[in-house]
């Protein structure tokens, strides 16, 4: 009976391996196919150069990288925003029967794929861009504002947690001592949650740097370092999809050796998220 | 200059609601403007008729089955792995640097992005094992995706338990193993299935992963090695190469459908669960 319960134990701590185990094989395979094409091109080459032609032998991503940033950057400045004034109304102004319905209602929409995204942004934000501001249509803005709208009930839902999370007491003080809502939620409730909405920022910005298919269909994928917002860019997800399917050979190395970079940039990300949100 | 607070109140305040409503209208528009421009399209014989002429015309039969088949792996694979990594992390463990790496290792991998995945799907299953694109390589990528979540909501149902049930199964002699099949996991099963039906939305719209594991074959899948396009990435091609907007519409409405009607299932059955033990 004993040895039993010993072997169901040690069953599960082998379950329980399963998550990591998987993280420690991702990280093995995706290192194992894109390492030694780095190694050829040399680290600085790879990351510094901006020139891809990889059936020519040339492997640069600067272009890329520099995209998926600014594109990140983008989104955050269009989605933060929205995504904190809706977090702060939701949490501290509007009635919680109000609240109790829109939340959830919010959290549901995470589940739209992100296919559809894009989609909305090809046949409606796209012509919008080029009639009105010239250009493609296809670019970083167009990119920036459908990832600003993606991450929004990620970054809403979690604030509103980290807000809801702060006790009640203190905003009694706060307006017992003659402090408007406005104020308190300045200068108690928001420094009060600070790490909790600064895991929700970064978590959303793991999310656009991360996504693939809305930002395929949406940003145009040339390949050169944008000048301008309204210019088309491709990102370092989007080189990956585009040209797995036909790549081979040292060109799908390279492929795999963008996912190196796009892999560590997530991982120190999320370590950021946990090292924040453990502080609490 | 002081500024009157009162006054900064409001205004603050009227910005506020106005951000809150652009993004609530923004969010709801999606879902309307999908349904209204797709739900027109849609018929019994779209659902049960095969692809043609790539999509530009015929219906979707053999997407729903790739994608039926594929959340199917996904899940029997992911389902014992996940609850079992639940059950050792809140039953049979203290918290210490075993749990910790376990739980940063499944929040790591709920942060890896899915076109991560789906080069990695590629490389092992597709290539190294083998298996080519086809269901079985699709489905255990998409295990992957959803192992984190699996892990996440059981772990929460499983500490919602309360531990008095556990202490009158130990003084009525049973074991610990008995304890957890016949008490606490029955009881914490409805916030288990959350967790599971959560990964089955989850399954059925993504794109990057399955793409580059199951491949994008028109034929309807027979076997565990057959490729097959599951409903969103055939949505992706229709789209992306704009071969035929009312099928793309028509698709992406069932997409949206079945998905909204998934999730609000995992709500109900969380809100539900969680009220009886609160």
């Amino acid at each position: 009976m004993l040895t039993r319960e010993k072997l169901i134990e040690k069953a599960l701590l082998l379950l329980a391996l399963s998550a990591i185990g998987s993280l420690a094989l991702i990280t093995i395979f995706i290192f194992l196919e894109g390492l030694p094409i780095i190694l050829k091109t040399g680290l600085s080459h790879f990351i510094f150069g901006a020139h891809w032609a990889p059936t020519k032998g040339h492997f640069g991503i600067l272009a890329m990288i520099l995209s998926s940033l600014y594109v990140t950057l983008g989104a955050l400045i269009f989605g933060v925003p929205l995504a904190l004034g809706c977090a702060i109304v939701l949490a501290e102004f509007a009635p919680p029967s109000l609240t109790r319905i829109l939340k959830p209602t919010i959290e549901l929409l995470a589940g739209i794929p992100s296919v559809v995204y894009g989609f909305l942004g090809v046949i409606l934000l796209v012509p919008l861009i080029r009639t009105y501001l010239g250009g493609p249509g296809l670019s970083l803005l167009a990119a920036s504002l459908i990832l600003g709208i993606m991450i929004l009930p990620t970054v809403i839902s979690i604030s509103i947690d980290a807000m809801h999370a702060v006790p009640t007491l203190y905003r009694e003080g706060s307006i017992a001592l003659g402090a408007t809502q406005w104020q308190t939620v300045r200068k108690l409730v928001l420094p009060a949650a600070r790490s909790g909405i600064i895991t929700a920022i970064i978590l959303g910005m793991g999310r656009a740097i991360g996504e693939t298919m809305a930002v395929i269909m949406v940003a145009g994928n040339a390949l050169s370092i944008p000048t301008s917002i309204l210019d088309s860019v491709r990102t370092l997800t989007a080189n990956i999809a585009l040209e797995l399917g036909y790549a081979s050979g040292a060109h799908r190395e390279a492929l795999f050796a963008t996912g190196i970079v796009l892999f560590i940039i997530i991982m120190i990300l999320n370590t950021a998220a946990t090292l924040i949100a453990g502080r609490r | 200059m002081r500024v009157d607070p009162l006054l900064t109140e409001r205004l603050v305040k009227s910005l506020l609601w106005c951000l809150t409503g652009l993004t609530i209208f923004v969010l709801i528009f999606i879902i309307t403007f999908i349904a209204i421009k797709g739900l027109p399209q849609l018929s019994l014989s779209f659902l049960w008729h095969d692809i043609e002429d790539m999509g530009r015309a015929g219906g979707i039969f053999p997407t729903l089955v790739s994608t039926l088949y594929l959340t199917l792996i996904a899940l029997v694979v992911a389902s014992p792995l996940g609850v079992g990594s639940a059950i050792y992390l809140t039953e049979y463990t203290l918290e210490g640097w075993v749990t910790r790496l376990i739980r940063f290792g499944a929040e790591c991998l709920a942060g890896v992005p899915s076109i991560i995945l789906g080069l990695f799907g590629f490389v092992l299953f597709v290539i190294k094992l083998n298996f080519g694109w086809s269901m079985l390589s699709g489905g255990l990528s998409l295990a992957i995706m959803i192992l984190p979540t699996i892990i996440r909501t059981s772990e929460e149902a499983l500490k919602a338990v309360p531990k008095e049930y556990q202490d009158v199964c130990f003084s009525l002699g049973l074991s610990k193993w008995q304890t957890i099949t016949r008490v606490v996991l029955p009881c914490a099963l409805p916030g288990i299935m959350t967790g599971i039906v959560l990964s089955i939305g989850r399954s059925i719209g993504e794109t990057a992963v399955v793409l580059f594991t199951a491949g994008a074959s028109l034929r309807t899948p027979t076997s565990l090695f057959d490729s097959g396009r599951s409903m969103a990435v055939h949505f992706y091609i229709l789209a992306r190469e704009g071969l035929s907007m009312p099928n793309a519409y028509g698709t992406a409405a069932i997409l949206i459908i079945s998905i909204l009607l998934i999730n609000i299932t995992a709500y109900t059955l969380m809100q539900r669960f969680l009220r009886k033990y609160q």
